[in-house]
């Protein structure tokens, strides 16, 4: 922590400070090479370039989204602060010239001019052999199809060489949305094949070191944990011509370093910065600091239902009356954060997710409450926290400690490496803790079906299970499949209230996605993968 | 000579035997479990086994130990999961960088801490004495990564002077071709003067960083040696006999007061090269310290077990360098081996 500290005020100090101008380094040759790349700063990179393989990390993600194309992807609207936004309802082709959806199947027809970057052209086989892939790899590309009902290869059939149907396994409103995510993308079926081998039919080994798709970019080195550069695909079809022409994408650990790295101007763009940081460059204004809500994201506090004491629903709401929000959304978010709580108390349950319940903090009705849970004197526990998130958890965790505290909980604090995390999380044994969930579909019913749903996945941390709840989950998965507005709207509404009643997991707010660059960057577009899209940005 | 070697080699074998097992019942202690941790964030039950098969994680411990070693008999270390690479192949990518760094930090700390001993014993008590003294406590005081995030402060935030801290070249330079690895042979092997002007600069803030944490057990132990044998009675003989001091002090005194500082050079260089992690942390270095602890926070077994091997293959190989030294410097040690 200190060393976070320090680098802290180091930063601190140094927005404060005015640079010197210095004299260029580069050469002019070298100059114009700078103005058509993109130089990318963070953290991790990634650890495969495949989206299909074993353990894909969230970086790894970003490049996938960028050298493959899928079928389809969402059109753009005008989202908060005025900053493009992925259109959660509205759909358009990427690979697909034309889509067509029918009652139990969609046909897609390929663009013909389409080629992958090794210059074959993207043909129908081509797409069922990618969506097969995507559904008989195991791990988690299969169980994102899933999510979309999209489970076996017998759905996705050749009509001819540019056209392909996917059947619907049943109806289901998330099958479209899932084939805009990033894992349905289309893969060079010849080329993978040609490098498979028997214990890796699907290719994975060949995909993970190098893409083999049709997409804006192609990666044409990768140093794995040090950086990655992609060049841009000139015979792209999946939308205009990006303006960047290459991306440089470095790994630097030092946060501190990173905002050096940008208020110097030596970078473009940065996430994953400390809070402070971010909240201390959109103060002065040198740079452009863009924060959105992650959609359908909520930071909670969690609490294990199946045992005493917190299988009382008084005592969860007396947590929720003494959790000190206010403090941690300025102490620990610095302001970066949509709140979750506090709403007015004749404030109608809306048809959305997330919204804000109505608890506050005050300690008197906690306290009322702890006593007639018989709970007067209080009691021991452990709050837990992921350590990967120290940044956030460790100061969230201590507030909430000093808080609990006073109502009588007396509360160690636990935390957890990353690597065990969710293991912890999958044993269901932690009685108190912290934790992010947010769905790549942006639905209140998938939220639902994830983390309060009776059959218990690995996100119901509480192990929440009610027979109502999981009927009005049920109920509204059903309505949006069939298009039933009136019962969706009651038991979207219906499960909300729910949850805010039983209150076995208590939102906090919901967190921003961070991103800053130099003022001479634009084309940033928020996804809800939260990654970067290089196609539509440009520089200067 | 040889037969010393070939006996050196041959008791630093069990040794070895024992840190193949140690690290791998280590490693498998770990509190961490991989195939949740790679199975990623919204893996079922079902996914998770599945990956705990496909890494062989779901056979008995001492089955696959037995491959390990069948693996590591035939030079493979296995795959790194973090960075889906084979750990031999990133091994040997990253060991120059850490070394280059090192040897360099190294050297810096030898050029500036041996004078600066040797002054310092001849006039105990003098400015240059205190002088060391307060340089060396200092430099040991600071956390190299103080040290280091101070530099950049300076150097490259505030005065513009160094490059950013962004690894081993500037972004725009590609890589020279690897014939050793290190970027300032390279570049200059491929005769390209800036790009080893532009790894030269790159390497100037981190050796700088690691110089000043080596200086102190140099420098001191310099001092202290020379000390003790500048008091010794062949010096005064030699002294006495009319010989010039700078004849005494290099001649006499220092080659004699050379063996304990050899030693401890060895000990530096063999800490540095594993405990500059921060360093390499700070200036975004593609060492084998940052690869070693990105593994081992990620429960990523083969990188750490082919680390801690690469490691004690080193200090093997240190330590035979160092008693050569000594035969060279000391022929009493000679004779003895």
């Amino acid at each position: 922590m200190k060393r976070r500290d320090f680098l802290k005020s180091v930063s601190g100090l140094a927005a404060g400070a005015a640079l010197p101008a210095i004299p260029s380094v580069i050469s002019s040759a070298k100059a114009d090479a700078r103005s058509e790349t993109l130089l990318i700063v963070s953290e991790g990179g990634p650890n495969n370039l495949d989206i299909h393989g074993v353990g894909t990390n969230v970086p790894g993600y970003e490049v996938s989204w960028n050298c493959y194309d899928r079928l389809i992807s969402h059109e753009m609207k005008v989202g908060p602060g005025g900053v493009p936004y992925y259109d959660r309802d509205k759909f358009k082709g990427e690979l697909a010239e034309e889509f067509k959806i029918d009652d139990m199947s969609v046909t897609f027809k390929l663009k013909k001019n389409a080629k992958f970057h090794d210059g074959t052209p993207v043909t129908a086989k081509d797409v069922k052999w990618s969506l097969d892939r995507a559904v008989t790899v195991g791990g988690f590309p299969t169980f994102q199809m899933s999510a979309g009902s999209l489970t076996k290869p017998e759905q996705f059939v050749v009509i001819d060489d540019y056209t392909v149907r996917v059947d619907f396994a049943k109806k289901d409103r998330l099958t479209i949305p899932d084939l805009a995510v990033i894992v349905p993308c289309i893969i060079n079926s010849e080329l993978v094949k040609k490098n498979a081998s028997e214990k890796d039919p699907w290719g994975l080994e060949y995909t993970k070191q190098q893409t083999a798709g049709s997409g804006a970019y192609k990666v044409t080195k990768w140093t794995a944990g040090t950086e990655v550069v992609m060049e841009r695909n000139e015979d792209w079809v999946g939308g205009p011509l990006p303006k960047i022409k290459r991306v440089i994408w470095r790994m630097v650990p030092q946060a501190g370093n990173r905002r050096a790295l940008l208020e110097r101007g030596d970078a473009d763009i940065s996430y994953e910065l400390p809070f402070k940081d971010f909240q201390e460059m959109k103060a002065s204004g040198k740079l452009n600091v863009v924060s959105l809500p992650f959609s359908n994201g909520i930071q909670y506090i969690g609490m294990n239902v199946t045992k005493p004491p917190f299988d009382n629903p008084k005592v969860r709401q007396a947590v929720a009356y003494a959790i000190p929000y206010q403090k941690i959304m300025d102490a620990v978010m610095f302001g970066l954060a949509n709140p979750m709580f506090g709403a007015p108390k004749d404030k109608p349950t809306e048809v959305a997710w997330p919204q804000p319940h109505k608890y506050n903090t005050d300690i008197e009705k906690a306290k009322a409450l702890m006593a007639e849970a018989g709970l007067a004197n209080g009691f021991e526990t452990t709050i837990s926290f992921d350590l990967n998130f120290a940044g956030v958890n460790e100061p969230l965790c201590v507030l909430v400690q000093e808080s609990l505290a006073q109502i009588g909980i007396k509360t160690t604090i636990n935390k957890v490496p990353g690597a065990n995390w969710r293991t912890e999380l999958n044993k269901k044994e932690m009685p108190l803790f912290t934790n992010v969930f947010s769905g790549w579909l942006d639905y209140p019913e998938y939220f639902f079906y994830w983390c309060y749903h009776g059959n218990n996945s690995v996100f119901n941390t509480m192990s929440y299970k009610s027979a109502e709840m999981d009927k009005l989950i049920d109920g509204a998965r059903t309505a949006a499949a069939t298009g039933d507005t009136a019962t969706y709207d009651t038991d979207v509404k219906g499960f909300v209230d729910l949850a805010y009643s039983d209150i076995p997991r208590i939102p906090l707010y919901q967190p921003f996605v961070n991103v800053a660059m130099q003022k001479n960057i634009s084309g940033y577009q928020y996804w809800f993968h939260r990654r970067l899209d290089y196609r539509a940005m440009a520089k200067g | 000579m040889l037969t010393m070697i070939g006996k050196r080699l041959m008791f630093a074998i069990p040794s070895l035997i024992g840190v193949v097992i140690v690290t791998f019942l280590l490693t498998r202690a770990l509190p961490g479990d991989p195939a949740a941790y790679f199975a990623g964030p919204a893996a079922t039950k079902e996914a998770v086994e599945q990956i705990r098969k496909k890494l062989g994680l779901d056979r008995p411990l001492i089955e696959q130990f037995f491959r390990y070693t069948n693996d590591l008999a035939h030079g493979d270390f296995g795959n790194s999961l973090t960075t889906g690479q084979p750990v031999a192949a990133e091994i040997r990518n990253r060991l120059p960088a850490s070394a280059e760094l090192t040897l360099l930090g190294l050297i810096v700390s030898i050029v500036i801490a041996i004078p600066l001993g040797v002054l310092a014993a001849t006039r105990p008590g003098s400015w240059v004495d205190h002088l060391c003294r307060v340089t060396t406590t200092a430099g040991v005081s600071l956390p190299v990564f103080f040290t280091g995030l101070v530099l950049v402060y300076v150097f490259y935030f505030q005065l513009g002077w160094s490059p950013a801290p962004l690894g081993r070249l500037d972004v725009f330079y590609s890589a020279p071709q690897t014939v050793t690895g290190f970027y300032l042979i390279d570049t200059l092997i491929a005769r390209d003067l800036e790009a080893f002007r532009s790894a030269l600069s790159q390497l100037i803030l981190p050796a700088t960083t690691l110089a000043i944490f080596s200086l102190a057990p140099i420098a001191r132990m310099t001092r202290a040696s020379m000390l003790a044998v500048l008091s010794s009675e062949f010096v005064r003989t030699a002294r006495a006999s009319g010989l010039s001091p700078a004849t005494v002090i290099v001649t006499y005194a220092f080659r004699n007061a050379m063996l304990p500082v050899i030693t401890t050079l060895s000990m530096v260089f063999s800490f540095l090269l594993g405990a500059n992690v921060l360093v390499e942390k700070v200036f975004a270095w593609p060492g084998i310290g940052s690869y070693a602890v990105e593994a081992l926070i990620s429960s990523d077994f083969a990188p750490v077990q082919g680390f801690v091997l690469t490691m004690a293959v080193m200090y093997v190989l240190l330590n035979l360098v160092i008693d050569i030294l000594y035969g060279v410097i000391d022929p009493r040690v000679r004779l003895e081996g």
